[in-house]
């Protein structure tokens, strides 16, 4: 069995620590990763912005790295659910279009991977923290990713775990929209970040980097002391294997 | 003319207006929120809210799908109860069915109840124009009437203003101060428009659905003001967008067991009213002559549409407003259109049959699907908004910088290796700006971002690196496999096998 990380760019160069991360954690329970090196990126940035032929070129380049996989692993769920529009995308060439269903098949987003494929909820780790949980947008709603964390959560001891108020509303990222609007971007995250500071919690975790980037770089733009991390970083420094 | 044009200003300028209004911001977090938790509430009380909405969705898709015969239906049904059938291709033509209506009852005045489409037709400025006071009798209408703004919000038309601002217009109305108080506030609307009802030649109603089995035109309230309209005016006329239809009273159960649990979290509203043609002999009231335009006014052109036929689903519940995280902070009017929220965002390029000159309608959204989520139909708003931006780069009307951008992106993204090299190139240029790991600079590109946050430097070493140097894969660090849960994998594997998605 192959198992391939998808790393996303987000996490490829500005969080490489969590790839690091789930690659070590996988690896306690047998999970051999590979890295195929000729991925680049989903090509989330294009399609949102509309300019799909521009997506199509990212999408074949992810679509060919991991054709030979049998599972593939990613730390996020928008990066994952990119996956589930390559159908539409290449409808035309069928070649594409079925190594798109078989992608979009077989990727799953780090926590989905752990609960639904590994059926591991719990990993035994150790987090003595307060902390709280944004389930971004596109894992909760699109992929439907919404008791995975949260049950591996509640078995992290002397994890103690406090609720998010308006835990779903969007932080306002959204790709490009924090740069073209960014006004009302920032008016999102703001409210995300009072509602972060509203539940007192020390840690915020998350499964979506890009997301983590947003409420993280408002926290410390504000200078607030709240830790931002993927749930997998939390894990992984809980599991104490370092 | 015909349609809504564009306005001057842009979606950035008009949402920076309202985020500066810390009293529109108040009022529609306030009221969004309470309908957004009434809506929450409403639905899990309800005992199978997604099988629900799956049959309300089927209802409303088969319908558009065959409209042209539940519309024949309807008309042929409403004819012989009575109701004269009016169609106007386009708002221009609505309104002069119904000024000439008005012109041969010799109207002086009109009463109205809340009507989005009426509004989409800006009826209220055309009567004005010909001599003929229409008065709406909504209150949230009657209030943004007096204000002289459109509805912000597809149910709650002044979410935007809060009860200081609406007793400082209402005082101006009554010529004397009212207290900021919604007792004396509304006390003094009913008095009002009590006058107006009774000296009304003509009613004027939207109509939220319409039965094509009987002919008949269902309204759902709270306020007894559309009763009221539909009753006392010798003329009644309804202004009915073509989709609104229903095939029969038994889909009506679906669309009433959500519409309201949708927009306000109700059971069911104070008023529904379920009129077939107009009054009979033996009836107590109702208009002698009734009405209905049916307008179509661009939702045709969403018809054969694959990606937006679905839009004509839309039951104008405002739920996708009360749950966008955007429409949160800007409110209505910085839509610029009739319809607001992500509705509107796509329904009114979509009618106008203009996407290009709308598009920053749809760049102002995050695509957090709350809409999708939201919505009783479920009308995939957050796809069709990304559908809006394509089609405006396919006409090469996207931003020129963008699209040299995006070529790059492309060509970036095409190969690892180019990839590899990029970020190499700004792993040496970024050192310039980042400090202690960060980049704070508003400078250029960056200005957005960092205007409110700061932005995370480019690791040192990415996992790329990280990899290649062979610091992350260690085969030592493996451990053996628990055969539970070799045998799931197995088991997934061999289950996508057999749905014949997996030819390894």
């Amino acid at each position: 069995m192959k198992v391939s990380i998808f790393i996303t760019c987000v996490s490829d160069v500005m969080y490489p620590q969590v790839g690091e991360a789930i690659v070590r954690i996988l690896n306690q329970y047998g999970v051999e990763v590979d890295f195929p090196k000729t991925q680049t990126c989903c090509g989330q940035p294009s399609y949102n912005s509309g300019y799909w032929e521009e997506t199509r070129t990212a999408a074949r380049t992810l679509l060919r790295s991991f054709d030979d996989s049998d599972f593939v692993v990613s730390p996020s769920g928008s990066c994952t659910y990119m996956i589930h529009h390559y159908s539409e995308l290449f409808k035309e060439e069928p070649e594409w279009l079925e190594k798109a269903q078989r992608l979009e098949q077989k990727t799953y987003e780090f926590t989905q991977f752990l609960v639904q494929v590994l059926g591991v909820t719990d990993v035994g780790a150790n987090f003595p923290c307060k902390v709280t949980y944004h389930p971004s947008c596109h894992g909760s709603r699109l992929l439907g990713i919404k008791d995975e964390p949260l049950e591996l959560l509640r078995n992290v001891k002397g994890l103690q775990f406090v609720p998010l108020p308006f835990a779903e509303d969007c932080c306002g990222f959204g790709g490009t929209f924090a740069i073209k609007m960014s006004d009302i971007s920032g008016a999102m995250v703001a409210e995300k970040a009072d509602h972060v500071i509203e539940s007192e919690a020390e840690v915020l975790v998350g499964l979506d980097l890009a997301c983590l980037m947003n409420i993280a770089g408002h926290l410390r733009y504000r200078n607030e002391p709240v830790k931002v991390m993927h749930l997998a970083e939390l894990l992984y420094e809980g599991m104490n294997l370092r | 003319m015909s349609m809504t044009s564009p306005m001057a200003t842009d979606v950035k300028t008009r949402a920076e207006l309202a985020l500066n209004d810390e009293f529109l911001r108040k009022a529609v977090r306030f009221t969004t929120e309470r309908l957004r938790n009434g809506k929450r509430s409403a639905s899990e009380e309800l005992p199978h809210w997604e099988a629900w909405r799956d049959r309300a969705r089927e209802i409303r898709l088969h319908t558009i799908a065959h409209l042209d015969y539940y519309l024949n239906l309807f008309v042929e049904n409403a004819r012989a109860n009575g109701v004269h059938i009016h169609f106007a291709d386009n708002s221009a033509e609505a309104v002069d069915i119904s000024l000439k209506i008005a012109a041969r009852k010799q109207a002086k005045s009109a009463v109205k109840s809340k009507s989005m489409v009426t509004e989409e037709l800006h009826l209220n400025e055309a009567f004005a124009q010909a001599g003929i006071e229409a008065v709406e009798t909504d209150l949230g209408e009657y209030i943004i009437q007096l204000a002289g703004e459109g509805p912000s919000h597809i149910v709650i038309p002044a979410i935007h203003k809060n009860r200081y601002q609406i007793a400082e217009l209402l005082s101006k109305e009554a010529g004397e101060p009212l207290a900021p108080d919604t007792t004396v506030l509304a006390g003094f609307v009913r008095k009002k428009l009590r006058e107006k009802f009774l000296e009304a030649d003509i009613g004027i109603t939207g109509c939220n659905f319409a039965i094509a089995e009987t002919g008949s035109m269902v309204l759902f309230e709270n306020e007894g003001n559309a009763r009221m309209v539909s009753t006392v005016p010798k003329t009644q006329i309804t202004f009915m967008g073509m989709e609104r239809i229903i095939p029969s009273w038994e889909d009506l159960e679906v669309m009433a067991t959500l519409l309201p649990r949708s927009a306000t979290g109700q059971k069911l509203t104070m008023y529904m009213s379920g009129i077939t043609g107009p009054r009979r002999e033996q009836d107590m009231d109702g208009p002698d002559e009734m009405h209905i335009i049916i307008v179509d006014n661009g939702r045709s052109l969403q018809l054969g549409d694959p990606e937006f036929q679905e839009l004509l689903n839309c039951i104008r519940c405002g739920a996708c407003l009360n749950a966008c995280p955007v429409y949160r902070h800007i409110g209505g009017h910085a839509y610029g259109g009739t319809y607001s929220g992500p509705i509107g965002a796509v329904l009114t390029p979509a009618l106008n049959g203009n996407v290009e000159e709308w598009n920053d309608i749809a760049s102002a959204s995050s695509l957090c699907g709350a809409c999708y989520e939201a919505c009783p139909v479920k009308i995939p708003l957050h796809d069709m908004l990304v559908f809006l931006r394509r089609r405006k780069v396919e006409q090469g009307r996207g931003d020129k910088l963008e699209a040299a951008g995006m070529k790059g992106f492309a060509a970036i993204m095409a190969n690892s290796k180019r990839f590899s090299a990029a970020i190499r190139a700004a792993q040496v240029g970024q050192k310039v700006v980042v400090r202690n790991g960060e980049i704070t600079t508003k400078l250029g590109p960056l200005k957005g971002w960092n205007s409110y946050r700061t932005l995370p430097a480019i690791a040192k070493r990415t996992f790329r690196q990280r990899w290649e140097a062979g610091e992350i894969a260690a085969q030592s660090a493996v451990k053996e496999m628990d055969p539970g849960i070799r045998e799931r994998m197995e088991g997934i594997m061999q289950q996508r096998k057999k749905r014949g998605g997996d030819s390894s």
